[in-house]
C-alpha cells in the first residue's frame, strides 16, 4: 500500500491512503478485455502495481508512479531501488510481469511502443554514444532514428540542440575523445533533439562540472514551461531540491510514498518550526517550558522549536525576553528535501545493511542481483 | 517496416566499421594474402617456372576430380592445365572463406558490442522496432563480406586470367559455376551464416563468446568451399542452383526467426532476462 499525499485522477483526497490497486492481468490489459484502465488526463504516464523479475531477482515489486503533465517527477532511491528499470519500463524497453504501465495512453511494451518512444526523450546513467562517430554523426544517427530525416533543417535543430549545452564546437571531433562532461552533455542535447513530450532523466548531472549541472537544472525547468513533462530520477537530493512538484520515494522496487514535497513535509511536520538564535544559549535551554512549544531541539547556533500555531512565535519571544534571553535571530524552519527524505526512511524503516547494499546492483542499474 | 531506419542502422553501423583501422587493416590483408598474393605465386610459379616435378605431382591430383570436372579444365599443355585447374578448383575455393571470416567478426560484435558498450539502450529505447535494428545490422555485417567477394574476384580473375590465361587460349575466370557460386550460392549461404551469428550475439554475453560460437556457423559455407574444390559442384550443372535455391530459402526462414531473436531487452544486458 502506497501513501499518496494527493489526489491522482481516482478521485482521492490529498493526505488518504491509496487502495490498493486492482488485480491486473500480467499483461497490458486489452480493448476487448475490457478492463483497461485510463490514465488520468493530466498524467501523462501511470505505473501501476508493477512487479518485475530478473531470473532469481524480484527487481520491482509493487512499484507505482504517476508523472503529471508540464511537471518535474523526481524519482528518488538509493541505488538499486528500481529507478532506472522504472524508465525502461516506461519506454517498453521491458515488459512488466505484472500490474500495468500507460505512456500518452498506450501501452509501451505493446503496439503503442514505436509511439511512446518517439514521444520520449532519454537519457540514461551511461551516455550510450558512439565513440567511434563524431559528436554530429551520434545527433544525426538519432536524427534519422526518430524519424526527423536528414538536411539543413535538421542540421541547424542540431546546432540549436548542440549550442545549449555549450558542445557546438566539439560537434566535429569523435566522440572517444570527449570527457565524460561533453558525452553527458550531448547525450543530453540528443535527448531534445526531437522535442520530447516526455522527458526521462536518469542521474543527469552524474559526471557534470557545476556549471553543466546547472544548465542540465535549467533546461528540465524550462521544458516543463514549455508544456513538457519531465522524470528525474536521482539519488542526489541536493539535485531534486527546488526542483520537484512531486516526488516519488522507491526503495528496493517497491513505491514508498509519492506526493509534493510541500504537503509530504506538512506530513511529518505539521507544526510551525522556528529556530531561535540567542547570544546566551543558555537562556534558551528553557524554551520546552513555555507552554506553546510542543518540543524543543538544540541545533547549530540555537534551539529548533516545533510550535502549537504560529501566533505561538511572538508569545515564545516576549517570554524569553520577560526571562532575560536577548534574542539574535527568529528564523521560521522549512525542512528541505533532505530533511523530508530521510524523514520518509526512517517512518518506513529503510535504513540499508551493508548486507542490502550487497545485494543491489549489478551491471549497471536496475536489475538486483 | 521502416525501410528508412534500416538504412539508417546499416549505414551508422558501416561508418564506425569504415574507421575501425584495427578491424579492416588486418582483413584487408587477409583478403589480399588469399586473393592476390599465395595465388599469384602459386600460379606464377607453376606456370613461369614450369617445374616438371610440381606439375606431375598436380596431374596426379586432379585424376581425383569427377570426370565431368575433369572436362572442363582447358589447356593444351599439363603446365597450362594444372594451371587452370589450380585456379579454379584448388584456389579460390580457399578464398571463399575470406568473406565469412570478415563478415562473422563483424556480426559477432554487432548486437553484444551494442550491449558491451553502452550503446544498446540508446537503441532500446528509440523507436526503431528491433526487427529494423536486426535487419540494419545484418546488412552491416554482410555488406564487408560480400564486398570483399566482388573486389576478391576481381583482383582474382584479373590476377589468373593474366597468369594462366594465355596457357589456355584466353581469358577464362570466371567460369560459368563460378559465376552462379558468386552471384547465386554465396549471398544466400553468407544472409544465412550471419543470421545464425547475430542471433548468437544476441544471446551471448560476451563478443568474445559470439565469435567462438560464431566458428560453427561458418561450417556450411565450409562445406561449400570444400565441394567446390573436389569439384562436386562441377559435377552436375544444376546442382549449384538447386544449392542456391535451398540456401535463400534456409536464410529467409533464418531471418525472419531472427528478426523475433532480438528483445529490447537484449540490447541492455540485464542479468537474468
Amino acid at each position: 500500500m502506497v501513501y499518496d499525499s494527493e489526489t491522482d485522477g481516482t478521485g482521492r483526497e490529498r493526505g488518504e491512503l491509496a487502495p490498493a490497486p486492482e488485480p491486473t492481468p500480467a499483461r497490458a490489459p486489452t480493448a476487448a478485455g475490457g478492463a483497461e484502465r485510463r490514465p488520468a488526463e493530466n498524467q501523462v504516464a501511470t505505473v501501476v502495481d508493477v512487479s518485475k523479475r530478473f531470473g532469481e531477482v524480484q527487481a520491482l515489486e509493487g512499484l507505482e508512479i504517476g508523472i503529471a503533465r508540464s511537471r518535474i517527477t523526481v524519482l528518488l532511491g538509493p541505488n538499486g531501488a528500481g529507478k532506472t528499470t522504472a524508465i525502461r519500463l516506461i519506454t517498453g524497453a521491458f515488459a512488466p510481469d505484472d500490474g500495468h504501465v500507460r505512456v500518452f495512453g498506450l501501452d509501451p511494451s505493446g503496439d503503442g511502443g514505436e509511439e511512446v518512444r518517439r514521444r520520449c526523450g532519454v537519457v540514461s546513467a551511461k551516455p550510450s554514444l558512439y565513440d567511434r562517430l563524431s559528436g554530429i554523426d551520434n545527433l544525426r544517427y538519432a536524427a534519422e532514428l526518430y524519424g526527423l530525416g536528414r538536411g539543413h533543417a535538421v542540421d541547424q535543430r542540431i546546432d540549436e540542440a548542440a549550442a545549449w549545452f555549450g558542445i557546438e564546437p566539439a560537434l566535429g571531433q569523435l566522440v572517444g575523445g570527449y570527457s565524460t562532461g561533453m558525452k553527458t552533455r550531448l547525450a543530453l542535447a540528443r535527448a531534445i533533439l526531437h522535442d520530447p513530450e516526455l522527458l526521462l532523466l536518469d542521474e543527469p548531472t552524474s559526471g557534470l562540472d557545476p556549471e553543466s549541472a546547472r544548465s542540465v537544472l535549467r533546461l528540465v525547468r524550462e521544458m516543463t514551461a514549455r508544456g513538457r513533462s519531465v522524470l528525474l530520477c536521482t539519488h542526489l537530493l541536493a539535485e531534486a531540491e527546488g526542483l520537484a512538484d512531486e516526488i516519488v520515494v522507491v526503495d528496493g522496487g517497491r513505491t514508498v510514498l509519492r506526493g509534493e514535497p510541500r504537503r509530504l513535509a506538512g506530513r511529518y511536520w505539521p507544526l510551525p518550526q522556528v529556530t531561535f538564535r540567542s547570544f546566551d544559549e543558555r537562556g534558551l535551554a528553557y524554551l520546552d517550558q513555555h507552554p506553546r512549544v510542543i518540543e524543543a531541539v538544540p541545533v547549530d547556533g540555537g534551539v529548533r522549536v516545533s510550535l502549537s500555531d504560529e501566533p505561538a512565535v511572538a508569545s515564545v519571544a516576549r517570554w524569553l525576553a520577560e526571562h532575560g534571553t536577548e534574542l539574535r535571530a527568529i528564523v521560521p524552519w522549512e525542512p528541505t528535501l533532505e530533511d523530508l527524505y530521510f524523514a520518509i526512511r526512517a517512518e518506513h524503516d529503510l535504513d540499508r545493511t551493508d548486507d542490502a547494499h550487497a545485494r543491489d546492483t549489478t551491471d549497471g542499474k536496475g536489475a538486483r542481483r | 517496416m521502416n525501410w528508412q531506419r534500416v538504412a539508417t542502422v546499416a549505414r551508422t553501423d558501416l561508418k564506425q566499421l569504415a574507421r575501425a583501422r584495427d578491424f579492416w587493416v588486418p582483413m584487408a590483408a587477409l583478403g589480399s594474402l588469399f586473393f592476390v598474393i599465395l595465388p599469384a605465386i602459386l600460379l606464377g610459379t607453376l606456370t613461369g617456372i614450369g617445374s616438371v616435378e610440381t606439375v606431375e605431382r598436380l596431374s596426379t591430383t586432379l585424376e581425383a576430380l569427377p570426370a565431368s570436372a575433369k572436362d572442363q579444365i582447358q589447356g593444351d599443355t599439363p603446365e597450362g592445365r594444372s594451371a587452370y585447374a589450380l585456379a579454379v578448383f584448388l584456389v579460390a575455393p580457399v578464398a571463399v572463406i575470406v568473406p565469412l571470416t570478415i563478415s562473422t567478426a563483424v556480426g559477432a560484435a554487432t548486437i553484444v558490442g551494442e550491449r558491451e558498450r553502452g550503446t544498446g539502450e540508446f537503441l532500446a529505447h528509440s523507436p526503431a522496432a528491433t526487427r529494423e535494428i536486426y535487419l540494419g545490422k545484418l546488412i552491416a555485417s554482410i555488406t564487408p563480406g560480400y564486398l570483399t567477394v566482388i573486389v576478391g574476384f576481381t583482383c582474382y580473375s584479373l590476377l589468373v586470367n593474366l597468369t594462366v590465361g594465355p596457357e589456355v587460349g584466353g581469358w577464362f575466370f570466371p567460369t560459368r559455376q563460378w559465376w552462379l557460386m558468386i552471384l547465386w550460392v554465396l549471398p544466400p549461404f553468407l544472409a544465412l551464416c550471419l543470421s545464425l551469428v547475430l542471433r548468437l550475439s544476441a544471446r551471448v554475453n560476451s563478443t568474445a563468446a559470439a565469435q567462438q560460437a560464431s566458428g560453427l556457423v561458418s561450417l556450411p559455407l565450409i562445406m561449400i568451399a570444400y565441394s567446390q574444390a573436389t569439384g562436386v559442384l562441377f559435377g552436375a550443372g544444376w546442382l549449384p542452383i538447386v544449392l542456391g535455391a535451398v540456401a535463400w530459402t534456409l536464410a529467409l526462414v533464418s531471418l525472419v526467426r531472427g528478426f523475433r531473436s532480438l528483445e529490447r531487452s537484449r540490447l541492455l544486458g540485464v542479468a537474468g532476462v
